[in-house]
């Protein structure tokens, strides 16, 4: 380092920084692919000058020493500049001569991504890897008296309901006066949460459709997938594909002025309609898609100008509280549809979680209740929300599920869990410890990028940049030259893989207990844990 | 696994009948129990058919409390079985006080009340009493309602049957269901012995229920005190068959549509899909995963047997006008009628109830896919 450069607070060196680039010399080829690739422009060309010393044979020849210049990579040191980890230069080079690794200590440049007083804002989860939900094991295997069914022969019924069903009484009731039976839908218990148009790349989201459609009318599994907040491409809402897709509003409402329109001219109903309060990755927060990803064709599809950064308020605009929004705002989205869709909160975990619950149990009309926990991922959030905000799902889920048994409604209103199901790749096992504690489905996002698309984020704060519109797989970038990466036919058959694949698993995990021919909700003497208080507070076995 | 027999008889028959039949199946069953429920009674009950009868197992001290409870609510005594028993009980049969068999006057300020309103009673007075008795470990009871008799005892049925001389000329009924006792899940309690009892519903049951957990929270939280207990995963059984008769209005033959619901083709076909639909959605928490063959009594007398959907146990029906068994194996059913047209005995599967109505003269079949008569 010369002695004059300046040294500033938020100089780093390579050291200082999560992520360091090897380079080796003698593989690489000086391509110029790794440079090319790179989302954020960690590494550039680097020209080298080197002093060889040559050293003489003979006595007649004076030793000497030359400057040399070699060229390579050179990893900035800029804070703005980081490598993120993502190791599209390690998947694009023909040699394998370079990889990030991550830093063996702690990184000094959390203290320094906070220019302009602007802080950290990424996509993904929070960069806590693993989680309690794969701690619970399936304990109450049938043996003797009722022998474990054959999860390959014997006809299941993995389906579960969305909608406000009604109790035994009033149904029959229903029935017989010719009454309001609120909308049902039977759907598959492995949901598409809410990735909206937008946050998702053009490619990503058809694939994700495609995938839907041909899981529902080719191997005719009910699978359905929600827009999130973000409206939905008009041909779709005027396609019967309509009724694969559960629209969401949220306080933004983009794309309702589409929507709406759409109504008179629609072939089918849709699912249902979701109405977003919160998420867990970044709860009490709005909506964030930042202005890089805002181009013609999203902003003319959410109704807004082009280049301008869409924060959704925290909460909706038109209400003071949950009262309020049970009183006005489900019951207007029923009307819209003639009471013929169901319509349902999804809410972020929160100690307050049953508050709402029980405000539902109290409305006739509320579909259900969709729980996101803290390991939920996004598109975009403060890097504080993600990681300090939030409540965990599996006590979430436990609580308000033995709350709707107290209240004897556990039927009437289904609850859905999300966030951080399948988050180190166990999809099937969180997602039936859930159910057994007590979901009638879960809802997955972040699970579904990585396993259909090939996301490379992770907890362990790799890549995340979802956020800035330069997602090197092309999954949340509206960039052509990154979406184009992407191939739609190629995402859909990857989620028909991971359905089928899911479906054999969970039948893995149901079968051996005994269970077939409903979807063991609430069965939680078939969960146990190696953790007494956990045990304690999910009231589950604790088994060592 | 557990034996059951079951007989309907246009005469009145001896319970030995059914232990009978229960120790020629002995290999399937390991002599640690017997359960026993006897109704349309016979002998002196025949003279008091609306009195309502306390079964159930006493200590001295358990009579007492009971004596000065029952008459503080009014009740008079109006008949009894006493079991002259031996100094030394059988060999596995634990020493008991009293075996109780009483016929009660009903309380005078009861006159009036229309039969719901009397089961009603009645059931709140067995459940006190049942809490009392759990209190004090001093009373055991069964049921307590008219003309239904129900004896349950650790042991072997027969070495049980002899020993508490069930061939008595005062212990008779139309209508027997018995278990032998296979334990396998629970200490031996007698309030987890088969057949289990609520307001005149009476079911017994073969196998394991492997949803008990979910569906015992959905009953528990019905708001109806009669579902309690839960000592056994099969005691839902009973609940379920009350609550879809005495609660829904249902006939018997939805409890299986709420039990195993059918799947999704075969409800579309189905001309009573929409209500099958609702009733399915709306009863989801009662669906069971088997393996389990139920046997069931209704208070008007009918006598039935479904399987589960897939897993199926064994049970087996037959017999002749007059007199139908239901037994778990074809040898329960030998021994006690022989003389029968072995060619019509039938098997239940995946989609059948069958019944024999209170007039003992057919078995009806209905099969899942068949319209259901009483729901129009």
């Amino acid at each position: 380092m010369p002695s004059d450069r300046p040294i500033t607070p938020s100089t780093l060196s390579v050291k200082d920084l999560p992520w360091q680039i090897l380079w080796d010399k003698e593989k690489c080829t000086l391509c110029g692919s790794c440079t090319a690739v790179c989302p954020v422009n960690a590494i550039e060309l680097g020209v080298h000058r080197k002093r060889i010393v040559e050293t003489a044979l003979g006595i007649d020849k004076a030793s000497s020493s030359v400057f040399k210049v070699y060229h390579g990579i050179r990893q900035k040191t800029d804070p703005a500049y980081a490598c993120v980890g993502c190791a599209m230069c390690n998947m694009v080079c023909p040699n394998d001569a370079i990889i990030p690794i991550k830093s063996d200590e702690a990184d000094k440049l959390i203290y320094h991504i906070n220019r302009g007083g602007q802080p950290r804002s990424r996509g993904g989860r929070r960069n806590v890897p693993g989680g309690l939900l794969d701690r619970i094991k399936f304990i109450r295997i049938s043996m003797l008296t009722d022998p474990a069914l054959d999860a390959g022969r014997h006809e299941f019924e993995i389906r579960t309901l969305l909608g406000r069903v009604l109790s035994p009484e009033e149904g029959l009731k229903h029935m017989r006066e010719n009454g309001w039976i609120p909308p049902v839908r039977e759907i598959y218990p492995l949901v598409i949460g809410s990735m909206s148009f937008g946050a998702l790349s053009p490619p990503m989201w058809e694939g994700l459709q495609m995938g839907v459609a041909y899981l529902n009318e080719e191997l005719k599994m009910p699978v359905r997938m929600c827009t999130g907040e973000g409206g939905c491409p008009p041909r779709l809402l005027r396609s019967r594909f309509l009724q694969y897709v559960i629209l969401q509003i949220a306080s933004g409402y983009f794309g309702w002025d589409e929507i709406i329109h759409a109504i008179p001219e629609m072939k089918v109903d849709p699912c249902a309609v979701e109405i977003k309060y919160g998420q867990g990755a970044k709860p009490g927060d709005g909506g964030l898609l930042m202005w890089y990803k805002v181009n013609k064709l999203i902003a003319a599809i959410r109704g807004v100008p082009e280049r301008i950064s869409l924060p959704s308020p925290p909460t909706h605009q038109t209400q003071y509280s949950i009262e309020e929004s049970v009183a006005k705002m489900i019951q207007s989205m029923y009307m819209a549809w003639g009471f013929r869709v169901p319509v349902y909160p999804k809410i972020s975990g929160s100690s307050t979680s049953l508050a709402v619950l029980n405000n539902l149990t109290r409305n006739a009309f509320a579909a259900g209740l969709a729980i996101d926990g803290e390991d939920g991922g996004t598109g975009a959030a403060y890097n504080v929300s993600m990681n300090s905000m939030g409540h965990p799902i599996a006590s979430s889920i436990r609580d308000c599920y033995l709350n709707l048994v107290a209240l004897g409604k556990q039927n009437e209103i289904p609850l859905f869990a999300g966030g951080g199901i399948g988050k180190t790749g166990n999809l099937a096992a969180n997602a039936a410890a859930l159910i057994m504690l007590g979901a009638s489905g879960v809802q997955i996002g972040k699970y579904i990028m990585q396993a259909g698309a090939g996301c490379l984020g992770s907890e362990g704060d790799r890549c995340n940049i979802c956020n800035i519109g330069l997602c090197p797989k092309g999954i949340t970038s509206q960039d052509p030259r990154l979406y184009r990466r992407l191939n739609a036919e190629d995402v859909a058959q990857r989620v028909v893989d991971v359905y089928l694949s899911f479906d054999t698993e969970l039948k893995k995990i149901i079968a051996p207990l005994g269970r077939s021919t409903s979807l063991p909700v609430g069965m939680s003497d078939a969960l146990g844990i190696d953790d007494f208080h956990i045990a304690e507070a999910l009231k589950i076995k604790y088994v060592v | 696994m557990c034996r059951l027999f079951a007989i309907t008889s246009e005469e009145p028959l001896s319970p030995m009948v059914a232990i009978e039949a229960l120790d020629v199946m002995r290999e399937g069953h390991d002599g640690s129990g017997v359960g026993l429920f006897l109704r349309n009674l016979g002998g002196p009950f025949e003279e008091m058919k609306d009195a309502p009868i306390l079964s159930g197992i006493f200590t001295h001290e358990g009579i007492k409390r009971l004596d000065n409870y029952m008459m503080n609510l009014g009740f008079m005594t109006k008949y009894k079985i006493s079991f002259k028993l031996p100094k030394t009980p059988a060999a596995g049969v634990p020493k008991r006080d009293v075996y109780l068999v009483r016929a009660y006057e009903y309380p005078s300020d009861w006159e009036g009340l229309d039969f719901k309103q009397l089961g009603e009673k009645l059931m709140m007075v067995r459940l006190e009493l049942r809490n009392m008795g759990l209190e004090k470990q001093d009373m055991i009871v069964f049921s307590f309602w008219p003309d239904v008799i129900m004896i349950k005892e650790i042991g072997d049925p027969l070495t049980v049957g002899r020993y508490m001389h069930f061939d008595r000329e005062d212990l008779r009924a139309r209508i027997i269901m018995a278990q032998g006792r296979q334990n396998t899940n629970y200490a031996i309690n007698l309030y987890a012995c088969h057949p289990f009892f609520v307001e005149g519903f009476s079911t017994m049951t073969n196998g394991e229920n492997t949803a008990f957990v979910p569906i015992r929270e959905y009953l528990m939280s019905r708001g109806f005190p009669g579902y309690t207990g839960f000592q056994s995963d099969s005691e839902v059984f009973t609940h379920i068959l009350h609550y879809t008769i005495s609660k829904l209005g249902l006939p018997l033959e939805a409890y299986k549509h709420i039990v195993t619901p059918l799947q999704d083709d075969d409800l579309q076909r189905h001309p009573d899909a929409l209500v099958l639909k609702q009733l399915k959605q709306s009863c989801r928490r009662l669906i069971i995963d088997g393996p389990n063959c139920v046997i069931g009594s209704l208070p008007d007398h009918t006598l039935f047997m479904l399987q589960d959907r897939k897993k199926l146990r064994p049970g087996v029906v037959g017999g002749r006008a007059g007199r139908y068994a239901f037994s778990s194996e074809i040898c329960g059913l030998d021994a006690v009628i022989p003389d029968r047209d072995k060619s019509k005995d039938f098997q239940p599967m995946h989609l059948d109830t069958v019944m024999v109505g209170p007039d003992c003269q057919e078995v009806s079949i209905c099969r899942q896919t068949d319209r259901l008569l009483h729901l129009h």
